[in-house]
């Protein structure tokens, strides 16, 4: 990629707190860039310093080293107002919001460009229609904010940030208190607009399988203060995400792509079949305890998986026993009346 | 807005107990006229009911911006503690200096009067002094309780200084604590209007920052706003405003905390180019008609102001909030 595509980067950057003299670093050594058109979400365990990364490179938080440009100009000479017109962020803060309506809200977006009252001109006011289409809230506008729901919300602030017409965009957990269908809705919005307007986008949140499936760019922030980056896919094959993330209870597992927890030592099964019901029976299997084993002899029962469409049946093999079975419920059913500790 | 203005102008008109409203009118006009009515309503009336707007809207503003700098709907102009140090340099003057030489036993006499004045205006600025210094270092909730904190401690040496003293020094400091518009004469007149309308220039010329507040301060500084810069120069107005008041008319408390949550309520918006001017409007005419009831019209006497606008503004409040039912939609 063209180096004329960063928006934002940083080189050898420590971030961190500073308070009287003392320092608290959380990571360093960090090289990283940001593109126009790119979605990256990035990742990494509580307290690794996501939060501390998205504001110290929003300029709302000092750096303790190393150097970091926005559009090619060193941050810390660039002024506040400017500054606001590159770069916008929406944070996990709450917005106090008496008599607020979503519009006056989206308006705010727009401070950096207005004059000293406030007053919107056309253009303005053309950028905040669209910023609210953009995100599909524009029949949000005349609401007020604070009775919107955790969702609508998230849009309306997106929407703000929108407005602020900036080519970066830096989002704290925006995902966060959403239900799953709102969450994908919103990673679809905001990958569409990194692509479609030529925006860096960095969001920062803590589900993996989202930013697995959605993301341009992984970056991964691990407990010691490193940044590991990469495609989604690599990091996932390279186990890179295991050893981030994996603890005792964790399991990373890159065939389903995401967590569980780790096997307590237990019984195995044989399993024999494809496609979604092979994927679910085993899910079934693994929650009831059993682990899964390639090695047929190991095995406690064997599972054989087959039929078409909407006529499968499920055949196990125990000891000299064959059950056929129509559904993965009788299967369940079956497996937990049997007891398996003798 | 303009009605509201000319209704809280003729509220304050039918306010004079003795003279007519014809024989008023005819004075501003300077015709052939009784010289002491005109005295009275040139010298004592004009003066009060002057006062009265500004102090309405000084209070007003500054409680509409200490809210939002605070981002909360308890804040007044007083959470900094200018209030708590103008009535500790008045009780120093009433309650400690006065064995010294100032004859206290008339009431207030003119000079008194001054030195009230300059004393608990003294004491407002040293308080906000003190807290505008700390509150540099930290951030905004602490400025609060730091605000808190220092209004206790003046309060205590003032408790102290009153458990010393005698009745009816006593009876002095509590009545200038009431508060009242009638202190403020003409001479006085040209320190007291010039500070509130700077106070006012000011609070407009943070419309923009003030809404930006509104999301919070790193909100606020992320779409350019210089934040500390603001809050400084915010709370410094706010501050001079609502000392300003309190140090020529005393402690009036409720105006500040009331008239911006009812200039939302009236006017269903977060915006404060719309909040600032309704403010001002709002203040000055719960401050007037406080002042109307206060002065008992018809009667021969003159409740504590700062009675009256609590018994006026807080059904007001309560009514507002019930049909809200919820604060958050309020603030």
């Amino acid at each position: 990629m063209a180096d004329s595509n960063i928006l934002l980067s940083a080189s050898a950057l420590s971030i961190g707190y500073s308070h009287k003299g003392s320092s608290t670093c959380v990571a360093k050594e960090l090289d990283l860039a940001l593109r126009s058109g790119e979605f990256i979400c990035l990742l990494g365990p509580n307290g690794a310093g996501k939060s501390t990364l998205i504001r110290t490179l929003a300029g709302m938080q000092k750096s303790l080293g190393g150097e970091l440009a926005l559009n090619a100009q060193d941050f810390g000479t660039i002024a506040p107002r400017e500054r606001a017109r590159l770069v916008s962020v929406v944070l996990t803060d709450t917005v106090a919001s008496g008599m607020m309506d979503a519009y006056s809200m989206v308006s705010l977006g727009r401070h950096p460009y207005s004059g000293w009252l406030g007053g919107l001109d056309t253009h303005d006011r053309e950028r905040i229609d669209w910023a609210f289409q953009a995100v599909g809230a524009e029949t949000l506008a005349t609401r007020q904010v604070a009775e919107l729901s955790d969702g609508e919300r998230q849009k309306v602030s997106i929407a703000r940030a929108l407005a602020q017409e900036s080519k970066v965009m830096l989002l704290d957990e925006p995902t966060a208190f959403l239900d799953l269908p709102r969450r994908v809705e919103l990673m679809t919005i905001l990958r569409d607009l990194a692509h479609r307007e030529s925006m860096g986008l960095l969001l920062s949140t803590h589900d993996l399988d989202l930013a697995l499936r959605f993301a341009d760019r992984l970056w991964v922030m691990t407990a010691d203060g490193k940044l590991i980056q990469g495609y989604p896919e690599s990091l996932a094959l390279s186990g890179e995400f295991a050893e981030v993330f994996a603890s005792e209870n964790l399991d990373w597992d890159p065939e389903l792509g995401s967590f569980r927890a780790h096997p307590s030592p237990c019984l195995s099964v044989h399993m024999i079949g494809k496609g979604i019901q092979y994927s679910w029976t085993r899910r079934a299997l693994e929650r009831l305890g059993f682990g899964i084993t390639k090695v047929e002899n190991e095995a406690a029962f064997s599972v054989a998986i087959s039929g078409t469409e909407k006529n499968e049946s499920w055949n196990i093999t125990h000891g000299a026993n064959t059950h056929g079975f129509g559904s993965v419920r009788e299967l369940i059913d079956w497996i937990q009346s049997t007891d398996w500790k003798s | 807005m303009a009605v509201i203005m000319v209704a809280g102008l003729s509220a304050c008109f039918g306010g004079t107990t003795l003279s007519v409203g014809t024989i008023f009118k005819a004075l501003s006009g300077a015709s052939d006229l009784d010289p002491v009515l005109r005295q009275i309503v040139l010298d004592f009336r004009l003066p009060q009911i002057l006062t009265a707007l500004l102090s309405g809207a000084a209070l007003a503003t500054a409680g509409l911006m200490m809210q939002t700098v605070f981002r909360n709907p308890l804040a007044d102009p007083f959470v900094l503690g200018v209030n708590s140090g103008a009535s500790l340099g008045v009780a120093l003057v009433l309650l400690a200096l006065a064995p010294a030489g100032i004859s206290l036993t008339e009431g207030l006499g003119a000079s008194g009067q001054v030195l009230v004045i300059l004393a608990s205006s003294a004491g407002a600025a040293a308080t906000l002094f003190v807290v505008l210094i700390l509150s540099r270092r930290v951030d905004i909730m602490s400025v609060l309780i730091i605000g808190l904190m220092i209004s206790y401690t003046v309060g205590a040496i003032v408790s102290i200084l009153m458990f010393f003293s005698m009745a009816e020094r006593l009876q002095s400091f509590l009545s200038w604590s009431f508060g009242d518009y009638g202190n403020v004469s003409w001479p006085q007149m040209q320190l007291f209007a010039p500070a509130i309308c700077a106070g006012l220039l000011v609070s407009f010329l943070f419309v923009k920052p003030l809404d930006a507040l509104l999301l919070g301060e790193r909100y606020a500084e992320s779409v350019g706003t210089r934040t500390r810069q603001v809050r400084f120069f915010v709370l410094l107005a706010a501050s001079l405003l609502a000392g300003t008041v309190t140090g020529f008319c005393g402690p009036i408390g409720f105006l500040g905390i009331a008239a911006p949550h009812l200039s939302r309520h009236l006017f269903q918006t977060s915006n404060h180019r719309i909040l600032i001017p309704a403010s001002i409007l709002v203040g000055a005419l719960l401050s007037l008609s406080s002042d109307f009831v206060a002065r008992g019209p018809g009667l021969d006497i003159v409740l504590p102001l700062n009675a009256i606008t609590a018994l006026v503004g807080a059904p007001v409040i309560i009514a507002a909030l019930v049909k809200q039912r919820n604060l958050k939609r309020l603030f």
